[in-house]
């Protein structure tokens, strides 16, 4: 991704900013234009919560080319405490302790590094609590 | 809406072909339909490919492939819906032919994956990149995730898993054209690498070089050239979220059931009517949740259902007879086309050693991404 790219989405991956549908009153992460509820365009901003629990999850033994490094990894779907979903890596963890269900708090961690001198993007991943 | 009827089919072998480019693939089997159809020009032509800038930095390759194929100045367009890209273009040939906008249409798929230097990046591009593959999270990864809920959830298990993948094994071992001819048992199947747990290596499709090629005709004209008549009865597509974690259900699969809703009601048929079927098994659990959305078995039944043997030739309801997307290989956009082939020869009564004894209607299902969007076709033989 272009340095652009990483900028374009600071505030939503640092600090999980999305947005509240003022008709249906859907939450939404990352922020739209049209909600994919009831198809509304008015929202207010919503932080997310940084807590919630793995609804399924896969420790990746042949991952990406940029894990390369780090593998083997775990992915998760985690269910945040608004019941806002999404997917990212479970960190700081022996696989064998990941479950469905476990509760997980959000840590800021680095993404990716955009080739050997492009920017570093950071965001959020998971960690058992 | 006028019918429309096959007029021929060519497949390349699905292998590793390094000694062959894309417009190679593409023209082999394109030149094989023609002969098949005893036609050397057509209308117009729909080519399937997922991603043919990022597998081989080729674009554009509508007018390309039509003029290594000699047809220059015909309509002639790449589409693309991720890994369904084949049956995609199989969809828009039928339109333009029920539409009466054309008359012999080509429509074809077309992958050269062995090219290129990072496919499982180039595949992830199929998901949602800024939101699921940015994080490290693969195909194979987001297919994992699938399979653990639908353990949790039903207790499918692993050796039911491991049993869809030595049933396609099984039957690629009777198909000439497939890139693995050979059985596997279950424990090979179980202990083989893990690529991202529960699936293992033989758990999922292979990167495969290939091409298809199916030309399309009114059923009038398609009458009056073939012996064996076979007919599109129901097509149908639908789409889904991108993410998976976007879905409320993690183990189903809602453009495969919409999809394929569309496609009985457009043929006026149902479950019990279909004889055969190639479903999207890219992993083994994609078997199993697709079987159940197309109404072949009840939602959470579909590990006991293969494991019992109903989805094997001489079963309930024989599925992937070509060896599906494990055995038979999977060149991403081809494999759409390939599968209405297959179906095609099921039909016609050319499956040879793994053929369906009386097979009269046959269903193909393909989808893309985790199941972001989905084709599924009815065909029928035509007495």
């Amino acid at each position: 991704m272009s340095t652009p790219k990483v900028w374009r989405k600071r505030i939503e991956r640092y600090r999980l900013s999305g947005q509240k549908c003022r008709s249906c009153g859907k939450v939404i992460f990352p922020k739209r234009c049209v909600c994919p509820e009831c198809g509304a365009k008015e929202f207010e901003d919503l932080l997310m919560p940084d807590t919630g629990k793995i609804v399924t999850y896969t420790t990746i033994f042949i991952g990406a080319q940029f894990m390369e490094h780090n593998t083997p990894y775990v992915i998760a779907i985690i269910e945040l405490d608004n019941g806002v979903r999404i997917t990212t890596q479970v960190v700081d963890v022996n696989p064998e302790e990941v479950s469905s269900g476990k509760k997980v708090h959000l840590v800021f961690r680095k993404l990716q590094a955009e080739g050997k001198t492009g920017v570093i993007a950071y965001g959020y991943k998971a960690r058992l609590v | 809406m006028r019918e429309v009827g096959i007029l021929g089919i060519g497949l390349t072998r699905f292998k590793e072909h390094w000694d062959k480019s894309l417009r190679d693939l593409f023209v082999e089997a394109a030149l094989k339909a023609f002969e098949d159809a005893k036609v050397s020009k057509i209308d117009s032509m729909y080519v399937g490919s997922m991603s043919s800038g990022l597998f081989d930095n080729q674009e554009h390759i509508g007018p390309l492939l039509a003029d290594y194929l000699g047809v220059k100045n015909i309509p002639a367009v790449r589409v693309e819906s991720a890994c369904a890209s084949g049956a995609i273009a199989l969809r828009q040939g039928f339109i333009e032919v029920a539409a009466e906008i054309s008359d012999v249409v080509l429509v074809g798929g077309v992958e050269k994956m062995t090219d290129c230097e990072d496919v499982t990046g180039a595949l992830a591009a199929a998901a949602d990149v800024e939101n699921e593959a940015y994080f490290g999270a693969t195909f194979p990864a987001l297919y994992a995730l699938m399979a653990r809920a639908h353990m949790d959830r039903y207790g499918t298990t692993r050796e039911q898993l491991a049993s869809v993948s030595v049933k396609s094994h099984k039957n690629g071992a009777n198909n000439p054209d497939a890139q693995f001819q050979r059985k596997v048992s279950l424990d090979t199947v179980l202990n083989s690498v893990m690529v991202a747990d529960p699936l293992t290596l033989l758990e999922c499709s292979p990167i495969t070089d290939g091409a298809a090629a199916i030309i399309l005709a009114p059923l009038d004209i398609v009458k009056t050239m073939k012996e064996k008549i076979v007919k599109i009865s129901g097509s149908g597509v639908a789409s889904d979220t991108i993410a998976l974690h976007s879905r409320k259900d993690i183990t189903a699969l809602d453009a495969v059931r919409i999809a394929g809703e569309k496609a009985y009601s457009m043929a006026g048929k149902k479950p019990e009517d279909i004889d055969v079927c190639e479903v999207h098994d890219c992993f083994a659990i994609a078997e199993l949740i697709c079987i159940e959305e197309l109404g072949f078995v009840q939602k959470g039944k579909s590990g006991v259902f293969t494991e019992e043997g109903n989805t094997e030739i001489g079963g309930k309801i024989p599925i992937n007879t070509s060896g599906g997307l494990k055995a038979k290989g999977h060149p991403v956009g081809a494999s759409g086309i390939a599968q209405a082939i297959e179906i095609y020869k099921q039909l016609t009564g050319n499956a040879g050693q793994r053929q369906v004894a009386g097979a009269k209607i046959g269903m193909s299902q393909n989808m893309g991404g985790t199941g972001a969007s989905c084709a599924v076709h009815i065909m029928e033989v035509v007495e």
